[in-house]
């Protein structure tokens, strides 16, 4: 038994390093072998296969699903870098497979439709680390508790509007801040109040952080969205539409990635934003029906 | 002395706090810059990915002032990321700074799923090891030294000033290598 704990708890930890190995670091979203290839050379630390970009789901609609397994294995074929994939909320049974083909993170995304209108997955019983978004401290923490070894924030994808991401980050960096404020006493209450496990929460008013690496997710679509998002506090960027829905993906992935190493340097991030194209268009937040809000889905 | 840690990307606040923890008096210094290189008096280059190192040392010219100051005695110490940059010969690449006469494979452990924690003697010191889609060394020059090996093949090695693991002692809560990388500087 003693053995088995100890594997159990290796590969928590396991998990949890990778993502820390991606700190400072772009993951994009491609949805082929080329658009791998492209974001590998022009410096992502991980790639996100998926077969639509979150702004071709919100147009096209219908039900989006995990990808192909024969798509994604062609771009783990394609790249050196990890390789990571969707699956819906709640649908373990994607996530089953996306393990048997060794993928390398599993991001259990609201992108996706949910399979599930009650539960997420059990995290705990895989073996390969799963990302989940959260808008807020206490969806983090149930999320972590759930075995997530990263989160992000859940922004609103496919708009190429930065406005919701910011919304989480801040919301989450508040909260932390007010946890570590509290008295011991009050803990068990704030942990009750945001519907979170109160060790998580005690673990996050002793280090003032989460346990496991935050990133920003959904509508960074420029080199000074990401550094926005890394000057609020996040580890590190994903960005989904914001590359291949721009006038010159290329260029656009390298400037993203420098703009988040040098995220500090105004100077720096001038000369990457200096005529990069035009960005994808981007969609209003405000004037969109709450259904059509990804950012809704999970609880 | 002032200690620097490669701070583009990965595994940078997990070696800052590290140095820190071996010794306060000892300034850990994130270097993105070459001024930044410039005031330190040994470097690591941390856990990453190697392909994204690679292009940010290209784009912002940090390779000829980093490599040069290893050549001229620079203690630098890499891990995973770091010991491919470091490699003399990288399977299926062209080899980044060519320092260190060793050959290695990428992601030679497998994927993620693969990943693991194994323990064993450094330098007589037995400790564990994170191995995270590691490098594995196929080949070590004469002039290397293994400080640590795993199942058969070395993990960690050394080449006058240069250290590098395949494995990251940035992961755990001990701080031997640290202390051990510390005292190669402290040499300089």
């Amino acid at each position: 038994m003693a053995v088995k704990d100890d594997k159990a708890a290796n590969r928590k930890l396991l998990n949890r390093n990778l993502a820390q190995m991606l700190k400072g670091g772009v993951i994009m979203d491609v949805t082929n072998a080329e658009q791998a290839i492209i974001a590998e050379q022009a410096g992502a630390v991980a790639v996100m296969a998926l077969e639509r970009v979150p702004a071709d789901i919100r147009r096209d609609g219908g039900v989006a699903r995990m990808s192909d397994p024969k798509m994604i294995a062609e771009i783990q074929k394609a790249v050196s870098i990890p390789v990571m994939a969707k699956v819906r909320i709640g649908h373990f049974v994607e996530a089953q497979i996306l393990e048997a083909i060794k993928i390398d993170y599993i991001d259990e995304s609201e992108v996706l439709t949910p399979a599930d209108d009650m539960y997420h997955i059990d995290k705990t019983k895989f073996e390969t680390p799963f990302v989940c978004g959260a808008r807020d401290l206490g969806e983090a923490l149930r999320r972590i508790a759930e075995g997530a070894s990263m989160i992000r924030t859940k922004g609103e994808a496919g708009t190429g509007n930065v406005v919701e991401a910011v919304k989480h980050m801040r919301k989450m960096r508040t909260q932390i801040a007010e946890v570590a404020a509290l008295q011991s006493e009050q803990l068990a209450t704030y942990a009750k109040d945001i519907g979170a496990p109160l060790d998580l929460v005690r673990y996050v008013a002793k280090n003032k952080s989460l346990p496991v690496v935050n990133f920003a997710a959904g509508g960074v679509a420029t080199p000074a969205d990401a550094a926005l998002m890394m000057q609020l506090g996040a580890d590190g960027v994903f960005v989904g539409s914001g590359i291949f829905k721009s006038a010159d993906p290329k260029s656009r992935a390298e400037a993203i990635v420098k703009a988040v190493a040098y995220y500090g340097d105004p100077a720096i991030l001038a000369g990457v934003s200096y005529g990069l194209g035009e960005a994808m268009r981007g969609l209003d937040v405000e004037s969109m029906n709450d259904n059509d809000r990804l950012a809704k889905r999970g609880w | 002395m002032n200690i620097g840690v490669l701070a583009l990307q990965g595994s940078v606040a997990e070696h800052l706090k590290m140095i820190s923890s071996v010794n306060k008096k000892i300034g850990a210094i994130p270097v993105r810059t070459i001024d930044e290189l410039a005031s330190v008096d040994g470097l690591i280059i941390p856990g990453g990915e190697s392909t994204t190192l690679r292009r940010l040392l290209d784009s912002f010219k940090l390779y000829t002032p980093i490599k040069e100051r290893i050549m001229a005695g620079m203690p630098v110490w890499g891990t995973c990321a770091g010991l491919i940059l470091l490699a003399n010969r990288v399977e299926g690449e062209t080899p980044y700074l060519s320092l260190l006469d060793v050959d290695v494979k990428r992601n030679a452990y497998g994927r993620q799923i693969d990943s693991f924690v194994g323990e064993g003697d450094f330098d007589n010191m037995y400790i564990n090891m994170v191995f995270i889609r590691a490098p594995k060394i196929t080949r070590v020059g004469d002039d290397v030294t293994v400080l640590a090996e795993y199942d058969g093949t070395p993990v960690a090695v050394r080449q006058d000033n240069i250290m590098a693991t395949s494995f990251h002692p940035e992961m755990t809560r001990d701080n031997r290598v640290h202390k051990y990388f510390l005292s190669m500087c402290g040499k300089e």
